[in-house]
């Protein structure tokens, strides 16, 4: 092999930075821990499938928002709750999860996914 | 006919999850046995080629010839297209590697009616090229936050400028249009060109495909119902980087159809052109200094030539040569 001295070193920040997940995971010894989500405050079931609202939430909230800016059409018929709801992020999602800390940000922190929701809405508990 | 038949390995590979997941339930298989053996082949693959490249001769030093090579201090030498030492190499590697200054130089050459050769330049192969490597970089540092708990600082910034338009919901990030379309022109440039469909090998289409398959696939299950719960998605994720994977029983079929391609990609990587990501830099005419002036680049073939020289001549003949009255350099 000639050059050896430089292809060992090109090699090994090859595989340094392809073994970045690895040795990152041992330093910062987070690898196991799931986002722990609190429980609603009231009610037993979500207004949709509660599997398919963890997928899909992104979708209903844009839909939602279209509909009440737009169309002013503010009423949901869930189909879970048997019930027609408000159209309404602050009071409808967090009237149940009533912590935006403890349950919105739990995934979105975990996943670094950063909503827009909060550029207009406040969170309510935030400024009691 | 070699896009034919790209495409048709495509949809088995298409189908291998499909069934593997849907019907015969080896889900542990394609979440977790597959991608390990898949890493383990792009490794190990990886580090043998570059090995197998480091050991063929160098019988020459290769100098290009676009730049001023340095001489005389008077003349000015072009330090990154013709480097002499090895930080220029360094320079005119990185910017190969970073901006692909040579496929800046293509031209084309076109027969036009007369008829007649027309030479000109020739940039869009670069700019696709360089729109599709950037995206696809941009794409796999987003991912870590699939990879790494908490997400890396350069994921979040990542996002944000990468959805700064905050166009639809989720949003859209650039780099994902741009994927496509850069990936769909390289494919369409090599179907257009009928010289360049002649040259084009099934292996070119497949790379192309396999590649727009994965950006494809990643892009159903962001923006539409075929949608992954990601919590879960990291789970399985971090229990590989881990090495304690678990499968979540949530997990979709078309999160694993992206796997398996990721998988393909990875697997197939140091078997196929794709290996031009460690091959750049074994590139002769790229990472070679063209310091031949100042330095002898010994061919490693050479043996030891026996040589005769003058002096040894006539210290051989020197008495023969003194009789008959001939001229030489040392009397004795």
């Amino acid at each position: 092999m000639h050059n050896t001295g430089k292809i060992i070193i090109g090699l090994l920040i090859f595989l340094v930075i392809a073994a970045f997940p690895i040795w990152y995971a041992v330093a910062g010894g987070k690898t196991g821990e799931m986002p722990v989500l609190e429980k609603a405050a009231r009610g037993e079931n979500c207004i949709i499938d509660s599997v398919l609202m963890k997928e899909t939430h992104m979708f209903l909230l844009d839909d939602w928002r279209d509909e009440v800016v737009r169309e002013d059409d503010r009423w949901y018929r869930s189909m879970t709750l048997d019930s027609t709801i408000e159209k309404s992020l602050t009071r409808t999602c967090l009237g149940c999860h009533a912590s935006k800390a403890n349950f919105c940000d739990r995934c979105h922190d975990y996943l670094a996914v950063v909503p827009y929701c909060w550029d207009c809405h406040v969170d309510p508990k935030e400024f009691e | 006919m070699s896009a034919l038949f790209a495409l048709l390995m495509i949809i088995v590979l298409l189908l291998i999850p499909i069934i593997g997941t849907e019907v015969l339930g080896l889900n542990y298989v394609f979440g977790v046995v597959i991608p390990y053996a898949a890493i383990a082949m792009f490794l190990i693959g990886f580090v043998y080629r570059i090995v197998r490249w480091a050991s063929s001769a160098v019988p020459f030093k290769i100098t290009t010839t676009c730049g001023q090579q340095k001489s005389h201090p008077w003349i000015k030498s072009s330090s990154l297209e013709a480097p002499h030492n090895t930080w220029g190499v360094i320079g005119r590697m990185a910017l190969e590697v970073l901006f692909f200054r040579s496929l800046f130089r293509n031209t084309k050459a076109d027969l036009r009616e007369g008829p007649k050769l027309v030479y000109g330049p020739s940039k869009w192969l670069w700019a696709a090229g360089l729109v599709f490597h950037w995206s696809f970089l941009i794409i796999l540092l987003r991912h870590f936050r699939f990879f790494a708990e908490p997400a890396p600082f350069f994921v979040s910034g990542l996002q944000a400028l990468d959805g700064f338009f905050q166009i639809g919901l989720p949003i859209i990030y650039l780099t994902n249009v741009a994927i496509v379309a850069a990936v769909t022109f390289l494919f369409l440039r090599r179907l257009y060109d009928p010289k360049l469909r002649y040259i084009s090998l099934g292996s070119d289409y497949f790379a192309l495909f396999l590649i727009l398959s994965i950006a494809a696939s990643g892009i159903l299950m962001r923006y539409t119902g075929f949608r992954a719960d990601i919590v879960d998605v990291k789970q399985l994720a971090m229990g590989l980087v881990s090495f304690h994977p678990v499968v979540p029983e949530t997990i979709g079929v078309m999160f694993y159809i992206h796997l398996f391609f990721v998988a393909v990609l990875f697997g197939y990587f140091p078997f196929s052109k794709l290996m031009h990501m460690g091959g750049i830099f074994m590139s002769p005419t790229r990472n070679m200094a063209n310091n031949n002036r100042e330095e002898r680049h010994v061919n490693p073939w050479n043996y030891p030539v026996k040589t005769h020289t003058y002096e040894e001549w006539e210290d051989e003949f020197r008495d023969v040569m003194k009789a008959a009255g001939m001229p030489l350099e040392k009397e004795k």
